[in-house]
């Protein structure tokens, strides 16, 4: 496992170090790609002076409220259909052909429904999101061990208890899977619809940038937000990573 | 005087198929009293519906004819307080200690923590798990996870207990070991047990008394009264008795493990 992640970060670094050398022999064009040199220094710019402050915080707060909705709504959808199998088996293809439509044609819609500003983000980030939420969910009900559920039975549970206590945990490996999926949805569909149209956040300011020729304060921008997102996923998967060992799954 | 401390009468249990599948008729119709006190094996043929008599005693399941009694009222539909049940599979909850699982049903049930830790702290030492209270179930093996889910069960000190093959995963040695303690509980506890085992030795050498069941549908082909002292063990298969207890038995059960047999 160690070797595995020396192994990992020494590709990055060399790639990393090839982009470098790249860059400085002029083997690239400086205007299409910078050396991640300057790269980190834009980033380190971006960072220090705080202009971008207003921008980190727009697109987290937008994120964080299309993650909390898409998981909260996915998690209720996809326990009323494992109660209602009719309903089930109507929407099944429905939500497995989801991720075949291009979620951003609806963009418009809903800056004509909803206004410029923050809520035709949240509504993209959340369509996007959602559906992975129900699937896990789905998935981690249907597979509490029936023998848990009849050991439910018989130490006399209500139908609460039995839900929040015995489906919700043996369920929570999927949806924690679930979870990490519906960050990243949300990530990709936030700071998409800002690069499209938006006039604050993190992908505004990145395309601003890159209308501006400005490819400090870009490939600086498209770092900081790789690292934050990078950072954020693996200390999901850290957590996660715990609460599978002790169960023994992992 | 009735003492029985459960009774079944003409109880039939049908499984409905599903889609186009045939109904299954899994069990019955079952005549069965439970002596308050005893150690009563049911053993028969694999599919003869064992865990399916054990489901509609415990209330886990309604049978489609006939009536369950429990210290004399009606088992409809949920499992009567009195009654604990253990399980074929492992069903210890992975997601939390020993001492959690085992307090798990005195928690939900609302008891004060301080009666469930003293509860659980007795239990697991009684069942030699004391030492692994703070450890998950899947550092346990499989014997200790089996412990684990007795143990769940006990410390609702259960007037009924009912284990559906318990041993059924674990080697024989371990099973002879298991059955002794089993045993102990019984003696101390005073509950009513009812097994249910594949295994004719570990019937033989438990019970008071042990039912053959046919195979599917199964029925109740011959009681079979051992006449153990309440204070046995394992040690009981070297007696010549054992030998003849296991051999009636099988005379009953060898034809019915070959119709079994041949219809699956
Ligand atoms: N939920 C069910 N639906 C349909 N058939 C079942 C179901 N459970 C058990 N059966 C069938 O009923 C019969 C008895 O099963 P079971 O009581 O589990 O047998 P045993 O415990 O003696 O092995 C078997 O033939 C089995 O296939
Ligand atoms: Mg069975």
């Amino acid at each position: 496992m160690k070797r595995a992640a020396a192994i990992r970060w020494l590709l990055i670094a060399l790639l990393v170090a090839l982009l470098e050398l790249a860059c400085s022999l002029r083997w690239i064009d400086p205007t299409a790609i910078i050396p991640p040199s300057a790269m980190l220094m834009g980033a380190m710019k971006i960072v220090l002076i705080g202009e971008w402050q207003r921008a980190i915080v727009e697109t987290l707060t937008t994120v964080a409220i299309a993650v909390a909705l898409s998981s909260a709504v996915g998690l209720l959808l996809g326990w009323a259909l494992t109660r209602a199998p009719r309903l089930r088996r109507a929407v099944d293809p429905l939500l497995a052909s989801w991720y075949a439509i291009p979620t951003f044609v609806f963009y418009p819609l809903f800056i004509v429904l909803f206004g410029l500003g923050r809520w035709p983000l949240v509504a993209i980030g959340f369509l996007f999101a959602v559906v992975a939420m129900t699937l896990s969910t789905i998935q981690g009900i249907e597979r509490v061990p029936r023998t848990l559920l009849r050991a439910a039975q018989a130490m006399r549970l209500t139908r609460t208890q039995t839900a929040l206590r015995v489906v919700l945990p043996s369920a929570a490996p999927w949806l924690f899977a679930g979870l990490k999926l519906v960050v990243a949805y949300a990530f990709i569909g936030v700071v998409a619809g800002e690069f499209i149209l938006a006039n604050e956040g993190f992908g505004h300011r990145i395309a601003f940038a890159y209308n501006n020729f400005d490819n400090r304060a870009m490939y600086g921008a498209i770092l900081l937000l790789l690292v934050f997102v990078a950072t954020l996923n693996a200390s999901l998967a850290g957590w996660e990573k715990r609460l599978l060992r002790r169960r023994g799954l992992r | 005087m009735n003492d029985a401390h459960a009774k079944l009468r003409g109880v039939k249990r049908i499984y409905r198929g599903v889609g186009k599948q045939p109904p299954t008729h899994a069990l019955g119709p079952v005549d069965l009293d439970l002596k308050r006190g005893e150690f009563l094996s049911v053993v028969g043929p694999s599919g003869c519906g064992k865990s399916t008599l054990l489901d509609v005693l415990a209330g886990l399941a309604r049978p489609d004819e006939g009536t369950i009694e429990f210290e004399g009222k009606l088992v409809q539909g949920e499992v009567p307080d009195g009654i604990g049940v253990v399980f074929q599979e492992d069903s210890s909850f992975p997601w939390l200690t020993v001492r959690e699982n085992a307090g798990f049903a005195l928690a939900r049930a609302g008891m004060a923590p301080a009666e469930i830790k003293e509860r659980v702290d007795a239990t697991l030492s009684f069942m030699g798990l004391a030492s692994f209270a703070e450890s998950y179930p899947v550092q346990l093996s499989g014997g200790m996870r089996q412990r684990l889910c007795i143990a769940r069960t006990l410390v609702t000190r259960p007037r009924l207990l009912l284990l559906d093959e318990p041993f059924g995963a674990l080697d024989q040695q371990t099973r002879l070991l298991m059955g002794d303690e089993l045993l102990r509980l019984w003696r101390e506890t005073g509950a009513t047990v009812l097994l249910i085992t594949h295994a004719l030795d570990e019937a033989a050498m438990l019970s008071d008394r042990v039912a053959v069941m046919s195979a599917r549908p199964g029925v109740i082909l011959d009681l079979v009264e051992t006449d153990w002292p309440r204070d046995r063990d394992s040690r009981i298969v070297s007696e010549p008795s054992f030998g003849a207890v296991t051999a009636r038995l099988w005379s009953t059960l060898r034809g019915e493990s070959m119709k079994s047999m041949a219809t699956q």
